[in-house]
């Protein structure tokens, strides 16, 4: 069906091409799923299908990619749209019309399907996708995870006979991303579509996918099997697949299910809770919210809100999407002024303050690091750091240091891995050291590597007083960082607890590890690790 | 019928509307009628914008219409033509070189001049406030599906045109939004300053992500043969340049000759009969935008207001100017006041947004 015949893309100025003699082929009616570290070339492997990579990239493609018979070289985009639907990594950017019911309308508008068909599919995906209530509502008006379930069903409705999505599930709040996946799993088993997906959440999607196809990092270096082969040595891999290396399970289990069945006799060796780490006392309390409600025109976003927040505590924010955890960091940061009840940073309300003030009480990491950076070099990105904060000169750089080394100051901003990208407007809104920083869905576009460098680097400015609060969808980063774990749901707070207890004893948002050990509370694969060890040299010990 | 009672406005009746005002403007410096044009357009805009992103085109177009005239102001007053008249104040004149006669710098200052620049510069920033409103009336996708399929270049073209300046509009907002976030002043001028580079290149971005997705999702397939799609081109192609030459003999005052008026309508029909071939079934439509007696109720209203000013031209060539020899109040041309307060009408008789709607229905309930 897909096919890539010694496929090689260079783009002009950059050291390295982005796919370097990559050839694999996708048969008809499989879902396979490619994985591999930020920049390996994923997003470039998806935009070569459809024609995008070079028609609407630039750069240089060699080799040829096939789609049913037609190749990318005569064919362009919009002639492979019946055949190929795509679905990038940023929905906004992908949106023509203004309400729910156009935009998944359009690309048959362009087919030319005729109205009453059309007409039927729109109300299938309205359905799968749960969107029926939204139909009507402008693009505008709808959360970030609901665009992507648009985005999402744009392309279903077409019935292209293969389906490329970029990271579909990255914004996607745990549930929704399970019916997505499911939906998606529907479409290759009834009607035979094959699907190609890139995705970092490993633990959401390994258990849907055929045929796995890893980029490696180096030349040509691309391995297609299936999962269980993949994964039974590749870097990259769930928690499940690294709980099974702990416990030393053979053959690896890809599903929580399969794990659960080898789980009683690991449950057995742990103890049925780990040791409660030293929880310190909350400090003093950084943040108050009370009573805040808020609303985009007629439509409710916060209602009645009331939240404390302390130094030294790391709050995961969560919810579906559309809950109104952005509306609520917005707010704490002074974005937005509350129309009713009041927000407080140490004794200030954020709206009130100006710029240069604020940025000593607050700071936000939007969604989107990079619409952060405007200069041309990370050196300059710095310096205006320094410079907007009132810093002494070289704070920035040296934060930056501290989180990631070794980014030369001559690269352009655009020109850095997502993880570095992010690690820079980490640094430029940590410079002022505001004692409250939060932060929007981090771990988009962040492999495990990083998310895991990430979360070693909010646990660090939890230690040193900072308050921390993290809004996402990651169960597993909310398994690893977080203390205390707080839902939102339809703009009210309806959860607020210990993060231990929130996820262990919740459907949607357990980690992996906890769905395989329930009842046991275990959360991540390192705790288990460092529990087996432990025991063991206490076995040993004892021997 | 899928057709939905709710359904607004056809794009390009708000487009022929506001088009209609703007070439009212163009035909007059008389500020009490360039002051009403103002006024009504601004007017329909409120009271029939929807709460859509590209709804603040508006009040981004008025700002920049300031901007317009206070650079048409400074240019004037420093480097502009000495017109004589009372002289309001002098500053100093720069001597230059003798190869740079012509250009001068500095010296008298008249009521006139500056009073001739404010017109002019007030001319065009209605013109961009016509602009605006036809932005933040007219959805650019809905418009967007009136562009014939065969011409896939143009229709190219006229996205990014189109909806470049919505996205420059959210692109602000979001630039500014990040630079609060940076500790960076985001009022007064201190905080425009250096917008503009990320505000464009951002909306740019955007642009051309854009016209990326709507290719990967089958835009401008071709469907008709190559013959058609040529005859399509040439037509329409044709068409556009006689509108053109029509248009320019129109607004270059003075020339409203019987010729002008034959090539639009030629151009004109050449046009709609090369969209007429390219759209001929290659695409279907999901809830398609109906013409309706409410879309040609507004483009008479638009052209109410050209025929006023036009009239008042005809009756009295000088009731358009602002007179300057001697100062004056600007005339009072009835058939002009009443053409362009006849081009208030869309506020009453197009369909509400829906915001708008949901109001009117709770105070009624």
């Amino acid at each position: 069906m897909i096919s890539f015949d010694r496929v090689t893309v260079s783009y002009p100025g950059a050291l390295a091409p982005a796919l370097d003699n990559v050839s694999l082929t996708i048969e008809e009616g499989n879902f396979a799923l490619v994985i591999g570290a930020t920049g390996a070339g994923k997003s470039t492997l998806l935009r070569c299908v459809n024609g995008l990579v070079p028609h609407f990239s630039g750069g240089r493609l060699n080799g040829t990619v096939t789609v049913d018979g037609r190749t990318t070289e005569k064919f362009r985009p919009r002639e492979l749209a019946d055949i190929v639907g795509y679905v990038g990594q940023d929905a906004d950017a992908s949106f023509v019309a203004d309400t729910v019911e156009d935009e998944l309308a359009y690309a048959m508008e362009n087919l030319g399907v005729d109205p009453a068909t059309m007409r039927r599919r729109v109300e299938d995906v309205l359905d799968t996708l749960n969107l029926h209530a939204l139909r009507q509502r402008a693009i505008s008006t709808l959360s970030g995870g609901q665009r992507q379930r648009v985005a999402i069903g744009a392309a279903f409705t077409a019935a292209p006979r293969s389906l490329v999505l970029d990271e579909p599930t990255s914004s996607l709040d745990p549930v929704s991303a399970e019916e997505v996946l499911a939906s998606l799993a529907r479409l290759v088993h009834d009607q035979g579509t094959t699907i190609l997906v890139a995705e970092h959440r490993l633990e959401r999607i390994v258990q849907f996918a055929d045929v796995v196809v890893a980029l490696g990092a180096g030349r040509g270096e691309v391995r297609s099997g299936s999962p269980a082969d993949i994964f039974a040595t590749a870097d990259l891999a769930p928690p499940v697949v690294r709980l099974a290396r702990v416990a030393g399970w053979s053959p690896v289990p890809l599903s929580v299910r399969d794990a659960r069945r080898q789980a009683p006799q690991l449950r057995h060796r742990l103890e049925p809770h780990p040791h409660p780490a030293l929880v310190a006392a909350p400090g003093d309390r950084v943040a108050k919210v009370k009573g805040l409600t808020a609303s985009y025109g007629p439509i409710p976003a916060l209602s009645e809100v009331t939240l404390d927040l302390h130094e030294g505590e790391v709050v995961a924010l969560m919810g579906r999407n559309g809950a109104g955890k952005s509306t609520l960091l917005n707010h704490l940061v002074g974005l937005r002024r509350p129309q009713q009840g009041s927000v407080e940073v140490l004794g200030h309300a954020p709206g009130t303050l100006r710029a240069r003030e604020a940025v000593r009480l607050v700071g936000l990491v939007p969604q989107d690091p990079g619409s952060l950076l405007c200069a041309e070099t990370v050196a300059a990105e710095c310096r205006d750091g320094d410079r907007d904060g009132g810093l002494e000169s070289g704070t920035t750089r040296a934060v930056l240091d501290s989180l990631v080394s070794g980014i030369s100051d001559t690269v352009h901003p655009k020109d850095l891995s997502e993880g570095e990208r992010l690690a820079l407007a980490l640094a430029l809104v940590l410079a002022p050291a505001p004692p409250l920083l939060l932060l929007d869905e981090p771990t988009r576009g962040l492999d495990y590597g990083a998310k895991e460098r990430l979360s070693r680097q909010l646990r660090h400015l939890a230690t040193q007083g900072h308050c921390v609060v993290v809004a996402t969808h990651d169960v597993e980063l909310v398994a690893e960082v977080a203390d205390r774990v707080v839902v939102l749901a339809d703009g009210e707070v309806i959860t607020d607890g210990p993060a231990r207890s929130v996820v262990c004893h919740s459907a949607g948002l357990a980690s992996q590890v906890a769905r395989i050990l329930a009842p046991a509370e275990w959360l991540t694969v390192e705790e288990v690790a460092v529990a087996l060890v432990g025991r063991q040299s206490r076995d040993e010990a004892d021997r | 019928m899928l057709r939905s009672r709710l359904q607004p406005l056809h794009p390009i009746a708000w487009w022929c509307w506001a088009g209609a005002l703007a070439v009212a403007a163009s035909r007059t410096t008389n500020l009490l009628l360039l002051g009403l044009i103002v006024a009504v357009v601004a007017w329909v805009v409120t009271t029939r914008r929807g709460n859509s992103p590209w709804a603040r085109s508006f009040g981004a177009l008025l700002r920049l219409g300031g901007f317009v005239i206070a650079i048409r102001l400074v240019v004037q007053i420093l480097f502009g033509d000495r017109v004589p008249g009372d002289t309001w104040f002098n500053i100093p004149q720069v001597p230059l070189p003798h190869w740079a006669a012509g250009v001068t710098i500095g010296g008298p200052v008249t009521a006139q001049a500056v009073l001739g620049a404010l017109c002019q510069g007030l001319q065009i920033a209605v013109i961009l406030a016509c602009f605006g409103a036809a932005n933040s009336l007219a959805s650019s996708f809905r418009l967007l599906r009136c562009v014939p399929a065969g011409l896939y270049e143009v229709a190219v073209a006229v996205t990014v045109a189109i909806s470049f300046t919505p996205q420059v509009v959210l692109s602000i907002a979001r630039v500014r939004d990040a630079r609060r976030l940076r500790g960076r002043a985001t009022s007064r001028l201190r905080g425009w300053r250096g917008l503009a580079v990320p505000v464009l290149d951002g909306a740019l971005e955007r642009s051309v992500a854009l016209a990326a997705s709507m290719d990967a999702r089958g835009f401008g397939r071709r469907s008709s043969s190559p013959g058609r799609r040529r005859l399509t081109a040439g037509a329409t192609l044709g068409g556009l340049v006689g509108l053109g030459i029509g248009l320019f003999e129109l607004l270059d005052s003075g020339s409203a000759s019987g010729v002008a008026l034959a090539v639009i309508g030629f151009g004109g029909a050449l046009v709609v009969g090369g969209m007429a071939i390219a759209s001929h079934g290659s695409r279907s439509r999901y809830r398609p935008d109906r013409w309706r007696g409410a879309e040609w109720l507004v483009i008479a209203a638009g052209l109410a207001a050209v025929a006023g000013v036009v009239a008042a031209g005809a009756s009295e060539p000088t009731s358009l100017s602002q007179p300057l020899y001697p100062l004056g109040l600007p005339a009072v041309p009835l058939s002009g006041l009443a053409g362009i307060l006849v081009a208030t009408l869309p506020s009453v008789i197009s369909p509400a947004p829906a915001p708008v709607r949901a109001k009117l229905q709770e105070a009624l309930a």
